[in-house]
């Protein structure tokens, strides 16, 4: 690895005396096939908008059969047609491939490849002062395996059997067998396929990161000066990297159970009347891989919004983040501890008793470094001087809803309880809440904080705050009521709710209130998306030119000029002084010290 | 069509007009020379000041949400162990809820109260060990006291059934659910999905029904003598593909009947008689009140979920294994239609795991009838015993 990282030094310090402005790169080295890492971050971001845009078009089209089960709609056969939609209504079918393909593409197309790919990309080398990512040629790969792997999960609804249908965690038999659902067949091929090359490149691009990290810090950058971003994207890389493996194994061994006839998960089954010769295979098996990585999953998700929080947070109190070593103690115990808790979503499946009890106990373990994080964050807010940015709002918002997503947690980590309410619509308010809506949130701040370092543009700051207040009151608009809908009882992944009426016509009355309630804020909450959009695509063309550093940040990345050049520094590369956060430190005069400023006379390092 | 074009004319004229605001906008700024980084006090305010309503709000609508809609949802518990879930849940619940009630009071207060004011310079607080060490213990035993009741109370729930606990299977099928008591004995009679056919429906076996499914593979309208006679037909001409399906449905089945001849072969048929005094019900499952039940279930196809709401019982049904449940009803239907002031209500078995199209309508009907109204029915069923249904002879 030295020697790349020689490499990009060299190359960094031989291009700093002819060119302040970089010699002009050809359209498609600079903008398709590009090795620059702030333009891959860009080709992330650009790509898991439109994927985001996919997702929550599906929410909003199922959404609508679960308020209004049966009424025919427009928009329903306009985005379907008459097979999937006949005369305006959902199929059952489509039903369940609109939900499953909404879950995929959410977590692992918007908030894994989308949020981590783009900050990752962009922060890594920025914030510790690197020219590039180790491998420019890797990360590249990287992007290109995601591209792909969209391209086939988009294609992948276009097929005459439907999408795969059988929920973003597929458990087989049902995904193994085409003959039990029509979206098991070739739809979910398509989705095998696209989620190994996704997990492919996410591979590539996590090495990547780690290296980075390990190898290209520059001068005085060492591990305890480095920001929290750059913290969280490192252990969410190395959980990446330890995780996703597991999740290609069970994804191949499926491969096998539906193309080779090998028996991993199948046994005696008998599926539309025909009876199947496999025998010995595991379900639980799948559902461990899968959950293996399926937990520390919601980390590689959450970390990295959590991250970009905590730098932004600081920032805009004008304070250091309280409890920086215990800030990064929590991130390392949460990515440890979330690799031991995978369990806690299989209390009911048959898996041992006595196992489900070691998994209660390490799940409710994991809640402590996650309490630690949001007492922290709230003593920095405490006695600041809060500047409100659109990233700030949002950074707020996501503590917010990791309390409150987390809180419910505590209940579903809890085995017994987990019986009652296990896959009924509050497990689906709890995950949306503690990892969807944060890691939005994170990924909205984001956004707003380092679009001037993307673009060289600022976004305008009053849609901003439309598009925030808008988009909070929705978030708790649809997912608190979904908490009662739960507690009512209500199964997840259900078409509509008419067994109720045989059985209980109260609780149904009380659910379709609710459900009307949540998909009109769902639309709501939609339609204030558009705002962000036009704000980010118009800002990137037509909005003012951003100053070097609008925030009055301490991080380095604030030092580049604001044109991007190959190599990011025009001249030597920063040295580092101090830590990320000397906000408003006493016997200064500015309410910043940035880190590549020496220490004055008799200073003292925080 | 032309809604659409209506639509798509209304989105176009949408966005020129955000456009123009915004360009507006831009103009004003600049004449004002307010730049977009710097936020102005105005904004400042007005932002703390949406915070601070915002904690009203979302307190306000969490508490009006409690209020209104509660925990009356799917009713009160109906068994000994929801009762026992319920209140660990309930304390559960209070715990959480003043955890979220504060911290969240507090995120958005010091939002509003810490907003940048002139002159007012931030507190340089990097840390503080004392507080570090308070906040890291106290969730710690928070946590350890709600670990300890729960694995208590799991433990309970997954414990052994009491020995005069009824049998009762369930059996899961894309989309339907079949209950079969176990007999005179008590004891369920033994199963082998390869005996699966019309008449033995669980495929349970017995010497008769091993008999029965090897002929039917051998000799049935689909059985290996028939693909046989098929494919050596020289009237019937088919093309390579439909051959070769029919060669792997031939070997398929030709493995089936080796594995059934051996069964055959290793058959005792000295524990045929658990499985003849076996009841088979299908769409309502009738249960006695206070007797305590142990379930045992499996999936003739794929992963399913038996879902008692009102029970709080849920366990999943997997093809190849067997899993269990147990819990003990303690409440009548109609007594239940009493409590939930509805004299339609009944108790309800879900299907919760997602299973196919139509996974939402997979369910049956519970009914939990008193010791009497429950005796009357078993007896009502003697005749319906597996065997009587299987040799035709029940004198209904
Ligand atoms: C507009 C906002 C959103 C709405 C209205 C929405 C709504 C829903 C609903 C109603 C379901 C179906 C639940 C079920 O039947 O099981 C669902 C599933 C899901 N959603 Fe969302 N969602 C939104 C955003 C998100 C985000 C941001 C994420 C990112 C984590 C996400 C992840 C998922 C996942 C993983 C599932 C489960 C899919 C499955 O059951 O296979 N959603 N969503
Ligand atoms: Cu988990
Ligand atoms: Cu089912």
């Amino acid at each position: 690895m030295a020697s790349i990282s020689e490499e990009i030094k060299n190359h960094g310090k031989h291009d700093d005396h002819h060119d302040d402005h970089h010699h002009e790169e050809h359209f498609v080295s600079k903008y398709i096939f590009s090795q620059d890492h702030k333009m891959i971050g860009k080709q992330f971001l650009i790509t898991a908008v439109f994927m985001g845009v996919i997702a929550m078009l599906l929410s909003i089209l199922f959404r609508l059969q679960l308020a209004w089960p049966g009424e025919s709609f427009e928009t329903l056969s306009f985005f379907l047609g008459e097979k999937w939609a006949p005369e305006g209504v959902l199929s059952e079918d489509m039903y369940l491939g609109l939900v499953t393909i909404h879950g995929t593409i959410m977590v692992f197309f918007l908030l894994t490849g989308g949020l981590s790919g783009t900050f990752s990309n962009l922060l890594i080398p920025l914030q510790l002062g690197a020219r590039d990512m180790a491998s420019g040629f890797l990360n590249m790969l990287s992007y290109w395996f995601f591209f792909l792997s969209s391209v086939l999960m988009v294609v992948s609804m276009f097929v005459h059997t439907g999408p795969a249908m059988a929920g973003w965690t597929i458990y087989p038999p049902l995904s193994a067998l085409p003959q039990a659902i029509s979206g098991s067949g070739l739809g979910m091929t398509l989705w095998l396929f696209s989620m190994a090359i996704f997990i492919a490149g996410s591979l590539l691009g996590s090495l990547n990161y780690i290296v980075t990290v390990f190898n290209l810090r520059t001068v005085g950058m060492k591990m305890t000066r480095m920001p929290l971003t750059i913290w969280a994207f490192f252990v969410t890389a190395i959980l990446g990297v330890l995780s996703f493996p597991v999740l290609l194994s069970a994804a191949l061994l499926l491969i096998m159970d539906r193309m080779a006839g090998t028996s991993f998960y199948l046994s005696d089954i008998i599926v539309q009347g025909e009876m199947l010769t496999n025998h010995g295979g595991s379900v639980l098996l799948f559902e461990h891989l899968f959950w293996f990585l399926g937990h520390p999953e919601v980390y590689i998700v959450l970390l990295p919004a959590l991250g970009l929080s905590s730098e932004i947070i600081a920032t805009n109190s004008r304070k250091p983040i309280f409890g920086y070593r215990a800030m990064i103690a929590s991130i390392l115990a949460i990515g440890f501890l979330s690799f031991i808790v995978w369990g806690h979503h299989m209390f009911v499946t048959g898996m041992n008793p006595f196992l489900g009890s070691v998994f209660v106990f390490t799940t409710l373990l994991i809640a402590i470094p996650s309490a630690i994080k949001v007492f922290n964050y709230l003593t920095t807010l405490w006695r600041g001087s809060i500047i409100f940015t659109p990233a700030m709002l949002f950074a707020i918002a996501l503590v917010s809803t990791f309390i409150t997503g987390g809180v419910t947690g505590i209940i579903l980590a809890d085995s017994a309880l987990d019986i009652a309410i296990h896959d009924t619509y509050f497990v689906v308010a709890h995950f949306h809440i503690v990892m969807g809506m944060s890691a939005v949130f994170g990924m909205f701040a984001g956004v707003y904080h380092w679009f001037p370092k993307m673009y060289g543009k600022m976004l305008n700051t009053r849609l901003g705050y439309v598009h925030f207040w808008l988009t909070l009151i929705g978030a708790y608009g649809v997912f608190f009521p979904m908490h009662f809908v739960g507690i009512a009882g209500a199964p997840r992944r259900y078409y509509n709710y008419s067994v109720y009426e045989e059985f209980d016509t109260n609780s149904l009355d009380m659910m379709m209130d609710l459900n009307v309630i949540i998909t009109g804020f769902a639309i709501m909450a939609a339609l204030a998306q558009l705002i962000f959009l036009f704000n980010f695509f118009y800002s990137i063309y037509r909005g003012p030119k951003a100053p070097q550093n609008p925030w009055n940040s301490t991080t380095l990345e604030w030092t580049t000029p604001v044109e991007h050049i190959h190599g990011n520094w025009p001249g030597d590369l920063p040295t580092v002084h101090r830590w990320p956060y000397d906000y408003s430190k006493p016997g200064s005069d500015v309410d910043f010290i940035p880190q590549n400023v020496p220490l004055a006379e008799g200073e003292e390092e925080h | 069509m032309e809604s659409k074009l209506i639509v798509l004319l209304v989105i176009i004229l949408g966005v020129i007009a955000i456009a123009q605001l915004v360009r507006v906008y831009e103009l004003v700024s600049k004449l004002r020379d307010k730049k977009e980084h710097e936020i102005t006090y105005r904004d400042n305010q007005l932002n703390a000041k949406l915070m601070l309503a915002f904690m009203f709000i979302q307190s306000g609508g969490l508490i009006y949400l409690m209020l209104k809609y509660g925990w009356t949802g799917r009713g009160i518990a109906a068994s000994v162990e929801g009762i026992e879930t319920d209140w660990l849940l309930n304390l559960n619940f209070v715990i959480v809820l003043f955890i979220f009630f504060i911290t969240n009071a507090l995120l958005f207060f010091f939002s509003y109260k810490y907003v940048k004011k002139p002159g007012v310079k931030a507190f340089y607080y990097p840390h503080n060990n004392k507080l570090e060490i308070i906040w890291t213990v106290v969730p710690a035993v928070v946590l350890a006291v709600i670990i300890v009741l729960g694995l208590n109370l799991w433990g309970d729930l997954t414990a052994e059934s009491p020995k005069n606990a009824r049998v009762i299977e369930l059996y899961a099928k894309q989309f339907d659910w079949t209950a079969r008591y176990a007999g005179e004995n008590n004891k369920l009679g033994k199963f082998d999905y390869k005996l699966t056919l019309g008449t033995n429906e669980l495929g349970l076996v017995t010497k008769e029904t091993i008999d029965s499914a090897l002929v039917d593979m051998i000799e049935g309208p689909t059985g290996i003598n028939s693909i046989k006679d098929r494919l050596n037909n020289e009237k019937l001409v088919f093309n390579d593909s439909v051959i070769s399906a029919m060669n792997v449905t031939l070997s398929r089945k030709e493995r089936l009947a080796r594995l059934l001849t051996q069964m055959k072969k290793h058959h005792n048929a000295k524990n045929d008689i658990d499985v003849w005094d076996d009841i088979i019900q299908k769409d309502t499952l009738y249960l006695c009140v206070d007797e305590p039940l142990e379930i045992k279930l499996r999936s003739r196809d794929i992963i399913h979920s038996a879902y008692f709401p009102h029970f709080r019982a849920q366990i999943n049904c997997v093809p190849g294994i067997q899993t269990r449940m147990k819990f003990t009803p303690n409440i009548t239907t109609k007594e239940m239609r009493k409590k939930m002031n509805n004299n339609k209500f009944n108790f309800i078995l879900m299907c919760n795991k997602i299973c196919g199209g139509a996974h939402y309508k997979m369910k049956m009907m519970v009914v939990v009838l008193n010791k009497k109204e429950f005796s009357k029915w078993w007896k009502n069923k003697q005749k319906d015993t597996f065997k009587n249904k299987y040799f035709g002879s029940s004198g209904a």
